[in-house]
């Protein structure tokens, strides 16, 4: 089997530092390069470094098309030593970490900052997805064209039979994020989600409702990887990079997806932090729908599988309760900005065990997992990814 | 249980005619070798000649051993049904005009699990028959059925959408002198046809069948010369408007290859009337057919044509004949794309020689009239683009697709 000849190592002295967001819009006329130099500057600013003190980029964008990143260094005038392009949406985040983590410890790097951004405009979500990928254009829009929606339906579908996961069970989560996106000033969504208007929202795919869906959007979420000492000689309150795992096209044999990849190599996860999941202070899940928020509570060791329904039951999801979620509201509530939702979780994280929480701070956190989870290429999402971070908590 | 679909209601001229709209166009070449296949009726996915995997969605490389020997092959059509949805909504212009869309997963028998359309009288979970069709955009499409027939099993809408069922459709039939028209007018008739207009050239002339032919029930004589111009574009601003199917049963046949004298004249009638009088067909009704591909319950849906088999390879001996057959082969490729915009499909029937007094000297087998009839009803009835009826039409489309160089050889001897 692959990586038994050569296990995964542990991380020595990666810093995690500046959680930048650019407040989302439902819909802008800006391109993804004007929301992705804004993070930038953002980060630049609030580090206090130069743009050309970035010698490293990693760049995560739906809508950049034509530029990839190496369009984006000539178009903001960075000289970076290392680059990278994630397309990898709502993993992005975690990938980016991991291999700028790694250039860091080579030195390859200094400075890192990874970006995930997209524009938003009003025809863009339609267009996005005529071109997303060849086996979608072959194998799935021609059955109805319901996009993401049409396929989490069909994976909602089967969780609640096999499981027997209630629509409550769903409007739990749901209402729970709403709750602390109340408390996140850059929410898309600002009015409270009672149960009866999740139960009652209108259906969009059965199962899947409105507000089983997330809000289409435009932004830019970022952050900086750097090694420790950089980040204390800048004086950047950081978290440490304690673990990750990255796993694409895992189970291919499932009839259809009941599992992520995390499953493949959540023990990993905890030997290499020495943790386990009870260790876990805050969790940042992907949550583009709530079936798969449910997911990840099983596959990231939180309750067995089959056990999300009652898991969700006997936990408090807000960031005052017993088990803290997606404490900004995930994109189901902060809206979805195109690959920036796949970084939403991270810089959320990390505000939250730097004690920097523009949401409600949860008390005493140190220890957060943050999952990634993307690309429907045809029947299921086929990147996975997590990381363990640490810091100094509130 | 399918709801029977109700007669439509005499079209309302002050209403607009919703807008011909295609489900998604753009496949791959992997995928559009699954078209190909559903294009003859068969429900066929890629098997990896290495290791005997089924693979699916349609690719360049198995995905259990990266071998590139990836064939499409007639598969196993039994699945079970594990998961549905309703698509309410969908940016895509052809769905949003007919949601609610069900569709299912299915995990097949033969292997991979795949995305479907689900009929009406499918249940979850529940075991499935699989076909593979055309959807209107030409694109194969994999659709689950009940593993049973049940009762208006072809009225269901999704079905409906990949079929061109002549049920409450009009239909013009080009010519009906002859004993394959008027077998084909009468299964039309007992299939639902609401109208079957039937054309006769010079109509005075009486013609055996005639008095049969006239009491099929909704059959109408229409006078019709497909040689004529003016008589092909007077019936088409007569019925134009209201012809959903056509069914092209005009073919001038006569022996002899081109080194027999004298048969210039025969041979530009069997262009006139097989090629030009397609041509003729194809522009007085085609425009008005390919603006009404979304018409309702009786939308323009298909334009059929039967032709000798001899259009894929000549047979010397109706050397001419053949190659008008070949050239009306041609012709129903372009007519296909220029109707697909509209949603309106063109099938190909070729048979083999059928007995009538042109073809006393061809051996047997022959082709009854019956046995096209039926070809015609099924291909409408299943959305099938090519059909080859009769074992002769059968041997020479076997002999095509091995190899069309032997075949030229074959029918040379």
């Amino acid at each position: 089997m692959a990586g038994t000849g050569n296990p995964r190592r542990g991380y020595r002295d990666v810093a995690v530092a500046v959680p930048v967001t650019v407040p989302y819009e439902r819909y802008s006329i800006q391109p993804a390069h004007w929301w992705i130099a804004r993070a930038l500057k953002e980060l630049t600013e609030c580090a206090d470094i130069r743009p050309t003190d970035l010698d490293g980029l990693s760049v995560s964008s739906f809508t950049l098309v034509p530029d990839t990143a190496v369009g984006l260094t000539q178009h903001l005038g960075l000289t970076p030593r290392w680059l990278d392009n994630i397309p990898m949406g709502g993993a992005s985040a975690v990938v980016a970490l991991r291999r700028a983590a790694r250039a860091v410890e080579a030195g390859d790097a200094s400075i890192v900052a990874c970006v995930g951004g997209d524009a938003n405009h009003v025809d863009s979500f339609r267009k996005l997805l005529s071109s997303f990928s060849r086996f979608a254009q072959d194998a799935s829009y021609p059955y109805g064209y319901g996009g993401p929606n049409g396929s989490f339906a069909l994976l909602t579908d089967h969780y609640m039979r096999t499981y027997g996961a209630t629509r409550e069970d769903f409007g739990k989560i749901c209402v729970a994020q709403r709750a602390n996106a109340l408390t996140y000033p850059h929410a898309i969504m600002k009015t409270p989600l009672t149960l009866e208007a999740y139960l009652s929202a209108r259906e969009i795919a059965d199962p899947i409702h409105l507000f089983d869906c997330v809000m289409p959007c435009a932004g830019a979420e970022a952050f900086l990887v750097t090694t420790a000492d950089i980040a204390r000689d800048l004086g950047l309150p950081h978290a440490t990079l304690v673990s990750t795992i990255e796993r694409h096209n895992a189970f291919p044999d499932d009839p259809i997806q009941m599992r992520g990849g995390w499953a493949m190599d959540i023990d990993e996860l905890y030997a290499i932090a020495g943790l386990s999941p009870d260790d876990i202070d805050v969790l940042e899940t992907y949550d583009d729908y709530p079936v798969i928020v449910m997911m990840q509570f099983e596959d990231l060791g939180f309750c067995k599988k089959g056990e999300g329904p009652d898991f969700v039951r006997s936990h408090d999801l807000t960031s005052s309760g017993t088990f803290p979620q997606n404490t900004s509201g995930g994109q189901l509530s902060a809206g979805q900005a195109g690959a920036a939702g796949g970084y939403l979780g991270m810089v959320e994280a990390l505000r939250q065990i730097t004690g920097q929480s523009l949401s409600q701070q949860v008390q005493g956190v140190r220890t957060a997992l943050v999952s990634g989870f993307g690309m429907i290429n045809y029947d299921r999402g086929l990147c996975s990814g997590a990381a363990v971070l640490q810091g100094d908590g509130a | 249980m399918t709801e029977p679909i109700a007669r439509p209601p005499k079209k309302d001229p002050q209403k607009v005619t919703r807008p011909p709209e295609l489900p998604p166009v753009q496949r791959s070449r992997a995928a559009l070798a699954m078209s190909a296949a559903a294009a003859r009726g068969v429900f066929a996915l890629q098997r990896c000649a290495a290791c005997g995997e089924i693979a699916y969605p349609p690719r360049d490389a198995c995905p259990k051993c990266l071998s590139q020997q990836l064939a499409f092959e007639p598969v196993a059509d039994g699945g079970e049904v594990i998961a549905e949805t309703i698509i309410r909504t969908s940016t895509d212009l052809y769905f949003r005009q007919r949601t609610p869309w069900r569709i299912g997963t299915v995990r097949l028998d033969c292997g991979p699990s795949v995305v479907a359309h689900l009929h009406g009288d499918v249940t979850a979970p529940s075991r499935v028959r699989m076909v593979s069709k055309l959807d209107k955009s030409g694109n194969a499409v994999l659709m689950a059925l009940p593993e049973r027939e049940t009762e208006n099993m072809a009225d269901d809408p999704e079905l409906r959408e990949l079929t061109a069922s002549p049920k409450f459709r009009r239909v013009l039939l080009t010519d009906g002198r002859g004993a394959v028209g008027q077998a084909v007018a009468a299964a039309l008739s007992k299939a639902g046809a609401s109208i079957v207009f039937v054309g006769i050239a010079e109509p005075w002339k009486p013609f055996p069948g005639q008095e049969q032919l006239a009491a099929i029930p909704n059959v109408q004589i229409m006078e019709l010369d497909l040689t004529d111009t003016i008589s092909v574009r007077e019936l088409s601003g007569e019925i134009g408007g209201k012809t959903d199917i056509i069914v092209n049963t005009a073919d001038h046949v006569r022996p002899g290859g081109l080194l027999a004298q004298g048969n210039l004249v025969t041979a530009r009638d069997s262009f006139d009337v097989n090629v030009f009088g397609l041509q003729r067909l194809a522009q007085a009704f085609g425009p008005g057919m390919r603006a009404r591909g979304a018409d309702g319950t009786n939308s323009a849906a298909a334009f059929v044509d039967i032709l000798p088999v001899y259009a894929l390879a000549n047979t010397p001996d109706f050397g001419f004949y053949s190659a008008s057959a070949a050239a009306r082969h041609s012709l129903l490729q372009c007519l296909r794309a220029e109707l697909r915009p509209g949603g309106v499909r063109v099938m190909s029937i070729f048979t083999g020689p059928v007995e009538d007094d042109w073809r006393q000297h061809v051996p047997p087998p022959k082709v009854s009239p019956g046995k096209i009839a039926e070809a015609v009803i099924a291909a409408l009835n299943g959305g099938i683009e090519e059909s080859f009826v009769g074992d002769v039409a059968k041997d020479i489309a076997a002999r095509f697709l091995d190899n069309p160089k032997v075949l030229e050889r074959e029918l040379g001897l």
